[in-house]
């Protein structure tokens, strides 16, 4: 009611068994000063890789939603909305169950790259695993690009895979000319979503909230962007919300890439420009916010 | 006995240790010496400081004031070279995600310049036979040995180990103290916290009582907080037929007043033999057994709990 009301509220986060934000203020900020040459952390992130996606392929989780649910909502959605009908694009028509080809290799590049980073970044960090590396002489960035080469490599397979299936299911195949775009949107889609998954898991309290949140943010996402309904269909509204999120344009630029319509090389400069950005904000907060230390929320 | 206390041989340094969280002093002017080799023990309860303590000394945390070196270093300062000579294992930590035991072992092995084979560690910690096995489906006891194998691959000169068997049953518990125990074979110093008082006795070559965050006593196992000197404690029942009035002079001199129950006397005697002396021809004489007569030293707990309620009422 008064002004005085105002003062109270600065010190009031401090506890005495120090779970509290000046604690974490004190923590897991000793950075060392001593950088490791770059040959030992391209080498050590090679070391680590192997390990990640050999536990990545063992979840059962992790190859459910990850591997097995884009096939699934490709077949689903390709034979469900497919039929005769024709989706607009850029140049044309194509068949409604061709166009969901590269929709869902977005959801596949995103689930792996960004859904499943987030939840095993989140689990490792909260159960000691990130914590008790921190002790080894391994640099962090060997560990975080060996975990993101793990999910470069399930992108590329989950788009092999969908490629095959939109080639032998419903004829459509991406020209050659197209093809170095292709491989370019993918790593680069990839890349940018792990960068933007460290940033979110850097947020997230707990491995419980992990997979809500990540399907809270993409969810959505994906209704506007093109991944399920075609953006030609949906409220300009809508499109334009859509505009500003990284996922329409990673949908944009790899419907680019695969629509025969395309002419030329097929790369969709200022889509990837725009996800690159993304990536780069995504790094930067994680760069600033990244912890080892479980937060125990 | 005691070894010589060159500054070689000391392994971690500490003086004048502070940390505070906001308005909270966790630890409050702490100084320490380990000297390598030794398996050193770090008592306290919880929320003494311990933790905390460790944690600097393992370059997690920035401390708020004082000087630390660890191997020579500073560990707040320290780069991976210097990781390279430590192992910690975590009060806290799951084993690595779907990947088994040897798989483990090996991703760590990796992380070091020069790793002990894999194999010979997993024999160490007694996990040879799990090698194979999906580490999380590893038991308790396990998992902390699994733990204890990834600390030791890189083959460390100095070991942290922060409450290793808390949550163990008593089995698990001496297979662990005989693990750790061995390790003094290979040379490897240990800083090891816990808080239960046997664990220290049964490793330690010496202990540091921290209470509060501050250190309350230092020493080894069997002389810490005076233990070696402090009186003993003599109970017995008065025979049947006899009376207090019928004890000879010096066991009644000793008698603790208001701490014997019924016919059970306690006596305190900085030298028991005066004591016990009288007593047995006492006893004899009457032609009685003293059946139930107990003679002990406090114990390292009763040393402790009388350490850390004094600094408890010192602080409230």
């Amino acid at each position: 009611m008064t002004s005085t009301n105002g003062t109270t509220s600065t010190n009031g986060t401090t506890s005495t068994n120090g779970t509290t934000a000046a604690h974490r203020a004190a923590t897991d900020r000793t950075t060392s000063t001593h950088r490791a040459p770059p040959g030992d952390v391209a080498r050590l992130a090679l070391h680590q890789f192997p390990y990640d996606l050999r536990a990545f392929l063992r979840n059962p989780q992790s190859r459910f939603f990850t591997l097995a649910l884009p096939v699934l909502f490709l077949v689903i959605f390709a034979s469900v909305f497919g039929g005769h009908n024709t989706v607009k694009v850029p140049g044309g028509t194509i068949d409604t169950s061709v166009y969901y080809v590269p929709g869902i290799i977005a959801l596949g590049i995103i689930g792996a790259s960004f859904v499943n980073l987030v939840i095993s970044v989140t689990a490792q960090r909260e159960a000691g695993v990130l914590k008790r590396r921190r002790a080894t002489p391994v640099p962090a960035a060997s560990v975080i690009a060996g975990r993101a080469l793990t999910a470069v490599v399930v992108a590329v397979v989950i788009t092999t895979l969908l490629l095959v299936i939109g080639w032998a299911l419903y004829g459509a195949h991406i020209p050659a000319r197209t093809a170095p775009a292709m491989a370019v949107t993918v790593v680069l889609g990839a890349l940018s979503f792990c960068c933007l998954g460290y940033a979110l898991a850097s947020v997230i309290r707990n491995e419980d909230a992990a997979q809500p949140v990540t399907q809270a943010v993409m969810l959505p996402l994906y209704f506007i962007s093109g991944v399920f309904i075609a953006s030609s269909v949906l409220p300009r509204w809508l499109v334009d919300i859509a505009n500003v999120f990284p996922v329409h344009h990673l949908v944009a630029a790899l419907l680019t890439a695969y629509n025969p319509h395309t002419t030329g090389a097929g790369f969709a400069w200022t889509d990837l420009l725009i996800v690159a950005a993304w990536g780069l904000g995504g790094l930067l907060i994680a760069l600033r916010r990244f912890s080892w230390l479980p937060r125990g929320g | 006995m005691t070894r010589a206390g060159t500054t070689e041989d000391v392994v971690i340094r500490v003086c004048g240790l502070r940390m505070r969280y906001g308005p909270f002093e966790a630890v409050r002017g702490v100084d320490l010496e380990v000297r390598r080799g030794e398996i050193f023990a770090f008592l306290g309860p919880n929320g003494a400081g311990k933790t905390t303590t460790v944690e600097i000394l393992e370059g997690y945390r920035r401390r708020t004031a004082g000087e630390v070196s660890v191997l020579g270093e500073d560990p707040q300062r320290a780069g991976p070279a210097w990781r390279a000579r430590i192992g910690v294992v975590l009060q806290e930590s799951q084993p690595e995600r779907d990947l088994t035991v040897a798989e483990c072992v090996r991703l760590y092995a990796g992380y070091y310049p020069a790793p002990r084979p894999v194999g010979e560690v997993l024999e160490l910690v007694g996990l040879a036979e799990q090698a194979d096995s999906t580490a999380t489906r590893l038991s308790g006891g396990q998992r902390r040995r699994l733990d204890v194998a990834l600390s030791l691959v890189g083959d460390p000169e100095l070991l942290f180990l922060d409450e290793p068997t808390t949550g163990f049953d008593p089995s698990a518990r001496r297979a662990a103290w005989d693990m750790i125990a061995g390790l003094r074979s290979l040379g490897v110093t240990v800083f090891l916290t816990t808080h239960f008082m046997d664990e220290a006795e049964h490793l330690a070559d010496r202990v540091t009582v921290i209470a509060d965050g501050l250190i309350v006593a230092e020493g080894t196992p069997e002389t810490i907080g005076g233990r070696e000197r402090a009186a003993a404690e003599i109970r017995f029942s008065l025979p049947p037929g006899t009376a207090l009035a019928d004890l000879p002079a010096p066991v009644l001199a000793a008698l603790a007043d208001g701490e014997g129950d019924g016919a059970r006397l306690l006596l305190r005697a900085d030298r028991p033999l005066t004591v016990l002396g009288p007593l047995a021809g006492w006893a004899e004489s009457l032609g009685h057994d003293l059946l139930d007569l107990e003679v002990r030293r406090p114990s390292l707990e009763d040393v402790y709990l009388a350490l850390t309620a004094n600094e408890r009422e010192a602080a409230a």
